[in-house]
């Protein structure tokens, strides 16, 4: 097969080389994996956004955000909750475990191009923070890029927050703003407290040369819009990711699309408006 | 281009020379009984030409499309093993290239056109190519039109070459061979020849296509579909009142889209059997309710409605606006086989009729 092209279906074997229990039910782990060939591994890159399959030979595949930054070597982070076949039987494994990794796949974040030399408001909710942390810590690593960045985060309890060492980190950091939400009072947390859609609405980040990354429950999204677009953000200049049901990750097997797009090629971050274009099949 | 006059005669020397070093597929006679009914229904479809049998072209289209040569059913991808002592455990690797050469004989215009439509979307993907570089096609010509067809009002012609190695026209006695491709030229020389077509006969193929062509022609209120459909808002089609009434009919059966040519939508799922693990692909179908469904629980097109919409709005809008032509030739196998017989030329008519 390799004779007459590549094969885009053959993962790279990789190693299960940590394992962090991210939130307080367990259903959050990030497994750290390192790509077994060093060459592969020397000459992986991607672009903050794009996500790979992880592949478990005999169970088969899921497609995941990739949470670690392209300036992260020598590793690859993926944060998996535990929802179908594959993530079940993922969340059982141990390190050292052999999986596969296909990609990178996707388009990603256009941090090295519409994104440059703007001011960025990342917003996410729940488990959705992942491809977005990869993003921060891109534009953290080529800070002078990127004008003010603001990171809006929630969840529904401290328990559920992604990350919590990084967020600590982030907060004392003074070339960004952070605002970490829970959605009620809870024991021995000091932070904010309310919804995310809440929050951006008093943090009211201007548009001015600006586009929001916004990862997060389609419910949450929905109402995060109304207040944005009250202080004059458009639709052009709002990032989200889809998540649809993918088989061969290539734009070919028919599963993930919307209307004529592939969320798997084509996507999966589509600007607001060009999703306004599209059925709302996701 | 190259034209080869042929009788039967000299068909059948040419398969029994191809016989010699590759598979030769045709369409033949076959028949299954049906225990409960006691039955025994004939029919024709792809099977191994053998023992001087001849290619069955005056019953209608196979009934299976040629789509099984090149998207195999299941297809394996890749094995592995889950043994323990195995150092290569669960790392999947590809199985042996299949290098056996196989020609495919006495295939329609349609179903010679669907190879080089399928051939858009898989352009880069291995398995298909692989099977396609192994597999030549003898396409032979139409002379009569099967009361489903339709192949004109999607781009197609009834003695159209596309995805042809070979494309034979029978005349009333005899048999005129164009050879299309470098492989075709190939298969000439292997089946052993034949004298070239005399200025008579060529002009005798020429007024027969034409013929043809004009009995093709009757449905010309489907002419220009193509720009037709191009042009119009992908929303004012999406949002047609019609599709809930033809979901009504629809039982999501996915009959049409097994049998569709250039239905090629898969699954891919793994197996593991005593220890060895076979990653494997085979045709799924947007027509059912789990091919959507997401491991939260949510479905985009979890309505029927959505699923009909889905299958008939790839074929004639997103497809063409990606790639050009319409992923449908116009064979008919879904008009002839649907079990609540909902009519594609129907949906065409529909959707261009929609401002």
């Amino acid at each position: 097969m390799t004779s007459l092209l590549a094969n885009p279906y053959r993962p790279y074997p990789a190693r299960i080389d940590d394992i962090v229990i991210e939130t307080e039910d367990g259903n959050l782990k990030t497994f750290r994996l390192v790509l077994e060939d060093e060459d592969t591994r020397a000459r992986w890159s991607h672009i903050p956004g794009q996500f790979a399959m992880l592949s478990l030979a005999g169970v088969g595949e899921a497609p995941i955000g990739i949470a670690s930054s392209p300036t992260e070597k020598g590793f690859l982070l993926f944060t998996v909750f535990r929802a179908g076949v594959v993530t079940t039987a993922l969340h059982q494994m141990d390190v050292g475990d052999r999986i596969g990794v296909r990609g990178p796949l996707g388009n990603g974040f256009p941090v090295d191009g519409d994104l440059k030399g703007k001011n960025i408001v990342i917003i996410a909710g729940g488990f959705a923070f992942t491809t977005l942390r990869a993003t921060l810590l891109y534009m953290l690593a080529n800070r002078g890029d990127y004008g003010k960045i603001t990171v809006i985060y929630g969840a529904r309890t401290p328990g559920l927050l992604l990350y919590r060492d990084e967020l600590k980190a982030w907060a004392e950091r003074d070339d960004l703003d952070t605002y970490i939400t829970i959605d009620r009072e809870a024991p021995g947390w000091d932070g904010l407290v309310g919804f995310v859609p809440t929050v951006a609405g008093q943090v009211a980040p201007s548009p001015e040369n600006a586009a929001a990354l916004i990862c997060g429950p389609p419910i949450m999204i929905k109402f995060t819009m109304p207040p944005l677009e009250k202080i004059g953000w458009t639709n052009d200049q709002v990032y989200l990711s889809l998540e649809n049901r993918m088989k061969c990750g290539l734009g070919i097997c028919g599963h993930c699309n919307v209307g004529p797009v592939y969320v798997c090629k084509d996507g999966p971050v589509f600007t607001r408006a060009q999703l306004q274009s599209l059925p709302t099949e996701f | 281009m190259k034209a080869l006059r042929l009788d039967q005669a000299d068909l059948e020397r040419w398969f029994a020379n191809w016989a010699k070093t590759r598979e030769v597929y045709a369409p033949l006679e076959q028949s299954s009984t049906s225990q409960s009914i006691s039955a025994t229904r004939s029919y024709v479809d792809w099977a191994i030409l053998r023992d001087g049998r001849f290619p069955v072209l005056d019953r209608g289209l196979p009934k299976s499309p040629i789509k099984k040569f090149f998207l195999p059913q299941p297809e394996v991808l890749f094995r592995s093993s889950t043994k323990k002592d195995d150092p290569d455990a669960f790392v999947l690797k590809e199985p042996e290239e299949q290098k056996d050469r196989r020609v495919l004989v006495g295939v329609r215009p349609c179903d010679a056109r669907s190879v080089e439509l399928n051939n858009l979307p898989f352009e880069k993907d291995p398995y298909f190519q692989s099977n396609r570089a192994r597999t030549a096609i003898v396409g032979f010509t139409c002379r009569d039109r099967c009361q489903t067809c339709f192949c004109e009002a999607v781009g197609g012609s009834p003695v159209g070459t596309e995805g042809m190695d070979i494309a034979v026209t029978q005349l009333d006695d005899l048999y005129i061979a164009e050879v299309i491709t470098d492989r075709g030229e190939e298969l000439v020389q292997e089946g052993g020849g034949a004298p070239e077509a005399s200025e008579e006969e060529i002009s005798r193929l020429k007024e027969s296509k034409e013929q043809v062509k004009s009995l093709f022609s009757s449905m010309s209120d489907l002419d220009h579909s193509l720009e037709a459909m191009k042009a119009k808002d992908l929303f004012a089609l999406y949002n047609a009142p019609f599709w809930s009434q033809l979901a009504d009919s629809c039982i999501n059966c996915g009959t049409c889209t097994f049998l569709c040519p250039t239905c090629y939508c898969f699954d891919i799922q793994d197996e593991v059997v005593k220890g060895t693990i076979r990653r494997i692909r085979y045709y799924d179908s947007c027509m059912f309710p789990l091919f959507t469904l997401q491991a939260s629980g949510n479905n985009p097109r979890g309505q029927k409605v959505q699923r009909v919409r889905n299958r008939f709005m790839h074929k004639f809008k997103y497809f063409p606006d990606r790639f050009g032509p319409f992923s449908c030739v116009g064979c008919g196998r879904c008009i002839r086989e649907c079990p609540v017989n909902i009519d594609i030329r129907e949906v065409l008519r529909d959707l261009l009729a929609v401002e």
